[in-house]
């Protein structure tokens, strides 16, 4: 691979050709990507053209490119935004000293849980929608479907760079580790549990892309507040991108709504069994795809009261969302954050020290924004005239991390029994008769302009070209 | 009215059903315009600079929406947060009550320069023909107007004519580059008033410059190709615009300040001039369906450009061309000088084809349109073989030859006879070359 010139063919701003040491351990790992992403990445579309967005640099104007481009010679980047000249620390025991540009030996292990822990959802939403491409229900969509692959695996990149420079041969090994796990393999799963489900399908992708990438948001937005300058400034430029994430996710239900409200309003029916018949997904269906996605999600936050997180905000490592934009003291010691727990068949509020609560406070601010986008797909509902409305499950719904794990709650918040539960389980878990309608629905479209039947076209195409285009060339 | 009153603004909003709420806008804006709150992320009119930085990042397209409004009607940032979708555009007559006239889509102050191309802007740029405007220069250019072209009036006001002159005001006068020291590009709107001045694409006009030169004498008129369209610069008003570089130096890099350029680019609105024309009977766009323009030109000599293609955008819900290509070759020194620059990237992909090369870019190896055309040699062959395609060449003198020269390659790669091919293009009056 020594022909290769990395600084050429890596677009980076963190003058990648001036640092041998870094350039030497990228020139091996890259080999070890690329044919982790032959072996797992999208299925049976090595070949083809696709329509992306490439980053060549971390302004407006450079890091939206948009071209054809074989996946496989993707041009995964590393870019960090500007730093800021004397930046301060702006949180926790450390508020206001300089922020470090290298890390700190006493935080070096816990830092480097992070960022392996972030670094491994990459590749495992990649590995999770490998199959989805053969079904996919138009061009535009499949080209979105592979723009999010590529820029989860840029991801990766983002957090290998950090690895390989900070965690010397720590953090090659984690580079390493980070290619070794595979999404649900039993012997060497994913960390985290949700990135070890399938996804199996496109409602099931939509929603994903809608609940779990912006579960990344969150983190990733947590993460930018970090004392450690380094990965303050990669996470930030990551946003950008999963921001093209999140509106595939949210744009892709709302075209589901809108195809399903249409032929509600075209056969004057809310029958389920008419809809189904029809092709096209009942908004039951939705509410259900939407509990279960919304609460595997908010699981992902972690334990409701957790001495790690006291110790990550303590130490500067992670903030909370918009941690720059609040107005408290920013140290947090003394104050108080109302979790909710089980009490004698209820659900009670209780107060607990706000440091040890702050994953609560950041799966409250996720849950918060998750609903209003809730709120905009019922806008297309209401838009149909249609009376139905979705809505977002109690935050007690379906957990499976922290003191409500092990309680049945029903979606509106009451405490049920084993035996409720297992009666209604059907009406508010999508069952397995509708996983596999839905995948009745599953075929491949790939005309230009085409679209599947259960799906609205989107209000307009990529980068400004027509809904029609040729997003993905099969060759 | 008072000035401040009439001042118009393309007003910078977020189409709140498509946005998704991500932040990026946010979080890109330079200057701290954008806003949110549970409900909306909103554009603060008052902060907008139009740097147009928010624009790519966004995902969802909803960011690139805007609105014609009187300054200080101007939604304000508590409107935007209530809203659950964009109100409708004002329609003319409501502007015309705010006492909005005639000035199209064009902005009150330099910052509007920079303005996508919602309404009116479309390819282009300046002219500045010089005088000679002879167009016989080059053996291959037509001397023939396309056979669907629209008849076109000439010298209705001139020397020869029953009129000398005519007196037309100036309703807007904006900056259509970046601000830089070695170019200084202008847009300029005309208001003829109630006297007749029909014009089509790819005609000019002239502007006297008052006073007299250093021998005593008047200065002659300067001719100026016109950059919009037949109903005007602003639809269904009697203006027009033009696009003026302002001369600093002269063709050997002496520094000269140009007469009529200096004149025009430092007119404030409500100044009057002399006009002179429409000039020229070849240089016309074909307006039959399914017609193709292939257009290429360098800096100033974009103007013709603007027009043609804003008169087909401007058709475009008509059906009419619905097949018809329009592909634009622009040439600058640098992507700062290039007029319009904003406004182009905003023409859908779909209605045009562009490309732009840049020949002074620091750090990146010059690029000319002929180098455009040549790596799009397979999509120009077709189009040199089609009846129904026309091309036309507008900018500086030196450009002719390599253009001329790029298309006798795209011909033979195509395998098209050259002298047959270039034969026809004249003969049928598919080749138009207008160079200064």
């Amino acid at each position: 691979m020594s022909s290769i010139d990395y600084s050429e063919k890596i677009p980076n701003n963190v003058n990648l050709a001036e640092d041998r040491a870094l350039k030497r351990a990228l020139e091996q790992w890259q080999p070890n990507y690329l044919a982790w992403w032959k072996d797992m990445g999208p299925d049976d579309s090595q070949n083809f053209d696709v329509y992306l967005r490439t980053a060549v640099s971390v302004d407006p104007q450079g890091w939206a490119q948009f071209g054809y481009v074989k996946m496989p010679e993707y041009r995964w980047g590393i870019f960090l935004n500007p730093g800021e000249a004397d930046r301060k620390i702006h949180f926790g025991d450390h508020l206001g000293e300089a922020a470090w540009q290298d890390v700190p030996g006493e935080y070096r292990a816990n830092l480097r849980r992070i960022i392996v822990t972030q670094g491994d959802t990459e590749p495992a939403s990649v590995e999770q929608q490998r199959h989805l491409g053969l079904t996919c229900p138009s061009q535009y969509d499949l080209r979105n479907l592979f723009q999010v692959n590529v820029e989860e695996g840029r991801h990766l990149w983002a957090m290998v760079y950090l690895l390989h420079k900070y965690f010397g041969r720590d953090g090659r090994e984690e580079g390493e580790a980070l290619l070794e796990r595979r999404s649900g393999q039993v012997d060497n799963p994913r960390i985290l549990q949700a990135f070890n489900e399938e996804t199996p399908d496109w409602l099931s992708f939509f929603m994903f892309t809608y609940f779990t990438d912006r579960d990344g948001k969150f983190q990733l937005c947590a993460l930018a507040e970090s004392s450690f300058d380094p990965l303050a400034r990669t996470t930030k430029f990551m946003l950008t991108e999963e921001a093209h994430h999140m509106f595939v996710g949210e744009s892709g239900i709302s075209r589901i709504i809108q195809r399903t409200c249409a032929a509600m309003n075209e056969l004057k029916t809310d029958d389920v069994g008419k809809l189904r018949a029809a092709g096209v997904i009942d908004l039951p269906t939705l509410q259900r795809y939407l509990n279960f996605h919304f609460s595997v999600t908010i699981d992902l936050f972690g334990a409701d009261e957790s001495s790690n997180a006291a110790t990550f905000y303590s130490t500067g490592l992670k903030g909370r969302f918009e941690e720059g934009k609040r107005t408290d003291d920013h140290v947090l010691k003394g104050q108080t954050y109302k979790v909710l727990h089980v009490q004698g068949g209820q659900l009670v509020e209780k107060e607990v020290p706000m440091l040890n609560a702050l994953n609560e406070v950041l799966r409250d601010d996720y849950i918060k924004d998750s609903v209003a986008g809730v709120g905009r797909w019922n806008k297309v509902i209401e838009k149909a005239g249609i009376p139905l409305r979705l809505q977002a499950p109690h935050k007690a719904f379906h957990r499976n991390i922290g003191s409500l794990a092990g309680v049945k709650v029903s979606p509106d918040g009451r405490v049920v029994s084993e035996a409720e539960w297992n009666a209604h389980v059907d009406h508010w878990l999508p069952s397995a008769a509708d996983r596999a309608f839905v995948a009745s629905l599953m075929g491949r479209v790939v005309e230009p302009g085409k679209f599947a039947n259960w799906i609205a076209p989107p209000m307009m195409g990529i980068n400004r070209q027509p809904v029609d285009f040729e997003y993905v060339r099969f060759n | 009215m008072d000035m401040a009153d009439a001042a118009v603004i393309k007003q910078h909003l977020i189409d709140p059903e498509i946005c998704i709420r991500c932040n990026t806008c946010e979080a890109t804006c330079p200057v701290g315009a954008v806003t949110h709150d549970d409900r909306n992320y909103v554009v603060d009119a008052a902060k907008c600079n139009f740097c147009m930085a928010c624009i790519p990042p966004c995902p969802t397209g909803s960011i690139d929406n805007w609105r014609l409004m009187p300054r200080v009607r101007a939604y304000t940032v508590q409107e935007q947060l209530g809203w659950d979708e964009l109100p409708a555009e004002w329609s003319a007559e409501q502007l015309a009550a705010e006492g909005v006239v005639a000035e199209g889509a064009e902005g009150s102050g330099p910052a509007s320069a920079a303005l996508p191309a919602a309404s009116a802007a479309g390819a282009a740029a300046g002219v500045a023909f010089g005088t000679s405007g002879a167009v016989h220069a080059v053996a291959y250019g037509a001397t023939l107007p396309p056979w669907s072209a629209a008849h076109p009036y000439t010298h209705l006001y001139g020397p020869k004519a029953a009129e000398k002159s005519i007196t037309a005001t100036v309703a807007g006068n904006v900056r259509v580059t970046q601000v830089g020291r070695e170019y200084d590009t202008h847009h300029i709107v005309l208001d003829f008033g109630a006297m007749p001045f029909p014009l089509l694409e790819g005609q000019s006009i002239a502007i006297v410059p008052p006073g007299l030169d250093a021998h005593g004498r008047p200065h002659h008129a300067r001719q100026y190709s016109i950059a919009s369209p037949r109903n005007g610069e602003r639809p269904g008003y009697n203006n027009a615009s033009l696009t003026v570089k302002r001369v600093l130096a002269d063709h050997h890099g002496q520094p000269v300040r140009g007469v009529a350029s200096n004149y025009l680019c430092d007119l404030k609105r409500g100044d009057t001039v002399q006009v002179i024309g429409p000039f020229g009977t070849s240089f016309l766009m074909p307006n039959h369906p399914k017609s193709h323009i292939v257009m290429i030109c360098t800096g100033t000599g974009s103007a013709p450009m603007r027009a043609m293609t804003e008169w087909r955008r401007r058709l475009r819900a008509s059906g009419k061309f619905e097949s018809g290509k329009l592909m634009l070759f622009f040439g600058a020194r640098t992507q700062e000088e290039l007029p319009y620059f904003g406004p182009l990237q905003n023409l859908p992909k779909d209605f045009i084809d562009i490309h732009l090369a840049f020949s002074r870019t620091p750090g990146q190896p010059k690029r000319y349109v002929q180098d455009l055309m040549r790596e799009r040699a397979a999509d120009l062959g077709p189009l040199l073989a089609d009846p129904d395609a026309y091309f036309y060449v507008c900018g500086l003198k030196a450009m002719e030859e390599g253009v001329v020269l790029a298309l006798r390659d795209v011909a033979q790669q195509a395998g098209l006879a050259w002298d047959s091919v270039a034969a026809a293009l004249k003969r049928e009056a598919r080749l138009h070359l207008e160079t200064y």
